[in-house]
């Protein structure tokens, strides 16, 4: 990593960060240990796993993790690697398994509580009375599971440590704006579901300027314009996006999360028809808005348009609504997961207008998401050479600006275009990389009680 | 039509015999291929059919005895499913010379191939729809130094009526499970 130590490579305060943590491979194995085996990241939804014995192969960082739905219904997170020479016991994308068997040398690992007391234990290994003399201890040997892993209506997070705080501490009072995302159109609490099968894909760009784009970067607009000039919003209208009010960049500084969004308001006025094309996506739209007046009442609520959770999740709030997660490969690689979501109880037409939408405009043959690709590969290739690597990236604007959001303990508003969430976000990623307690992480933090549903 | 790359049979004697038809539709495929190669998209999208399905499916690593799942579903996630607005729309977007995944322009070959014709059936309009299945391997370069190669299998219904052919359906199968391309802003 150089000479620097993490506090000159990050001088959040003053709006600069190196280059180089976006191309040395010293500081990527460094956020291997200190980023990605400690902090909480999204490993999935659990409409991936929706029977027992369903698994799906997902990544924590650079690893393989089995996401499975253990015959009991719990949701188990295991490293996709035998306990015995490491082999990776699961080769397939996702599928229905009872156990694990590694084709090396056949040990067998289950999550079946009925079989082993652990999830992952090791139940079957050939030759354990004759060539082991029945003298391998099973119960040391099974696979390493996560920590902690919590189904956050129906969002899979998963964290290696098990000192790391409650998955709702860690995600503080983000959380309201988590919802906004997760909860069905009608403002009832969760049931939302991904539509069938997972994008991947691999981008030569460092894995951090995606959280980054998307935790609140709305000036970056402009390389957007000639989608916005073609026209691609859910109506079949002008823009791409559905009509949204004013974004603010809103932040939680002592957590590394933010995102684009609404402040909290507390009506919603009427219904503005945008599905015009489609009579029934529109009756629908309209009926939830509807409905969900009626829930909320004049409660107070909040609407995102796209947001990160620190480290390497990014979400769409709004139309498009989808899930990403940004999986590091080496410094200057990532591999970038997408998935689509929508209310499980909508109307089939209404799921299909969505994923047309959601295709064409994310994902690499998305007709926004492309261009961010070749901005973040482009800064990562001019980034790498001896003399660019030991410059800063500017991220001054608005530096000093940032007022407390009354209503939502820990938050913080900067107007529309700043560079306020950045600043927070590699802040946090530098607490991380000093290697700070989660005493010390967590001492800000605070959150609202939840909302009875 | 119901026939796809994973669930057809594939027997020696299946393809149509009329030389013909064959190779018209040869001839139509590279002409397709030429026009995209050489920027001409504008003529591309007049072979297009107006209810043109163009879908690229992902795919998937599944066990042998569940391959009917290695591509993902017709109301799943894809890499493309498209329509003839979203295609327009798409080429429209290259042509503001600000859409920067494809300014500088990619320099593109695509080599069409291993062209069967498998089926020939009269259409409501007095046409035919001809089922053809090819191999693609298409070349893209861009920039300085950035080289993406796309392969795969395509199956298409054309239709062929009063001598001219246009583009029904075109699913694309990419053999590839993650893609390795940062973006997919050619046409297939």
């Amino acid at each position: 990593m150089g000479h620097k130590s993490i506090d000159e490579l990050v001088r959040a305060e003053e709006g600069l960060v190196s280059r180089s943590i976006f191309v040395d491979d010293e500081i990527f194995q460094q956020e291997l240990q200190q980023v990605f085996s400690r902090a909480w990241l999204f490993v999935g939804h659990e409409s991936l796993v929706p029977k027992p014995d369903d698994y799906f192969v997902s990544r924590m960082g650079t690893e393989s993790v089995i996401l499975t739905r253990d015959r009991q219904g719990q949701i188990q997170v295991m490293l996709n690697s035998c306990a015995h020479r490491g082999m990776k016991l699961c080769r397939y994308d996702h599928g229905n398994n009872r156990t694990f068997t590694c084709p090396y040398h056949g040990w067998s690992f289950s999550t079946d509580g009925k079989l082993v007391e652990k999830p992952g234990e090791l139940v079957g290994v050939p030759g354990h009375a004759t060539h082991y003399k029945g003298e391998l201890d099973k119960k040391q040997w099974g696979l390493k599971t996560v920590a902690q892993v919590v189904n956050y209506k129906g969002a899979i997070w998963a964290t290696w440590d098990a000192d790391a705080p409650p998955f709702l501490d860690y995600l503080g009072n983000m959380r309201l704006y988590l919802d906004a995302a997760l909860d069905n159109r009608d403002g009832s609490s969760g049931g939302s579901e991904v539509i069938g099968g997972v994008q991947k894909w691999r981008v030569k760009c460092n894995w951090k300027f995606a959280p980054e784009n998307f935790i609140g970067d709305l000036y970056h607009d402009i390389s957007h314009r000639s989608v916005d000039i073609v026209g691609i919003g859910p109506g079949g209208g002008k823009g791409r996006r559905d009509p949204s009010a004013t974004r603010s960049a809103i932040c939680f500084p002592e957590l590394g999360h933010g995102l684009l969004g609404r402040l909290p308001f507390y009506e919603e006025g009427p219904y503005a028809p945008q599905y015009a094309r489609y009579p029934e996506v529109e009756a629908y739209f309209r009926q939830v808005h509807e409905q969900r007046e009626r829930t909320l009442g004049s409660a107070m609520r909040v609407q995102t348009s796209v947001g990160t959770i620190f480290p390497n999740m990014s979400f769409h709030g709004r139309q498009p609504r989808t899930l990403a997660v940004f999986h590091p490969i080496s410094a200057t690689e990532m591999e970038m997961w997408r998935m689509y979501l929508v209310d499980k109880d909508a109307p089939e037409a209404v799921k299909e207008a969505a994923r047309h939408y959601f295709l064409r405009y994310s994902g690499p043959g998305g007709m926004t998401e492309s261009d961010d690709m070749e901005n973040w590969t482009g800064a990562t290739e001019a980034s790498m050479g001896a003399v660019s690597r030991e410059l800063y990236f500017n991220y001054q604007m608005g530096v000093g600006h940032a007022q407390p959001v009354p209503e939502i303990p820990g938050c913080a508003v900067n107007g529309e275009y700043t560079e306020e969430n950045a600043r927070i976000y590699y802040r946090r990623w530098a607490q991380f990389m000093n290697g700070l307690s989660w005493d010390q992480l967590m001492a800000g933090s605070v959150r609202v009680e939840e909302r009875a549903a | 039509m119901n026939a796809t790359i994973d669930s057809a049979p594939i027997a020696q004697d299946s393809s149509v015999d009329d030389m013909q038809i064959w190779w018209q539709a040869q001839r139509f495929l590279h002409y397709e291929a030429d026009l995209l190669d050489h920027r001409e998209f504008d003529n591309w999208l007049a072979l297009l059919d107006e209810n043109i399905t163009y879908r690229m499916p992902l795919t998937r690593n599944v066990r042998r005895d569940a391959l009917a799942q290695e591509y993902s579903g017709k109301h799943d996630a894809a890499w493309f499913d498209e329509g003839i607005d979203t295609l327009r729309q798409r080429v429209a977007q290259i042509k503001t010379g600000i859409h920067w995944a494809e300014e500088p322009a990619s320099r593109v070959s695509h080599l069409v191939t291993n062209i069967r014709v498998l089926d020939v059936v009269p259409d409501e309009d007095g046409g035919e729809q001809v089922h053809v299945r090819s191999r693609f391997l298409i070349y893209q370069n861009r920039l300085q130094a950035e080289v993406n190669l796309f392969v795969g299998k395509r199956e298409d219904v054309l239709r062929r009526r009063d001598g001219r052919w246009t583009i029904l359906s075109r699913e694309i199968h990419l053999d590839q499970n993650v893609l390795l391309s940062k973006a997919l802003t050619i046409f297939f």
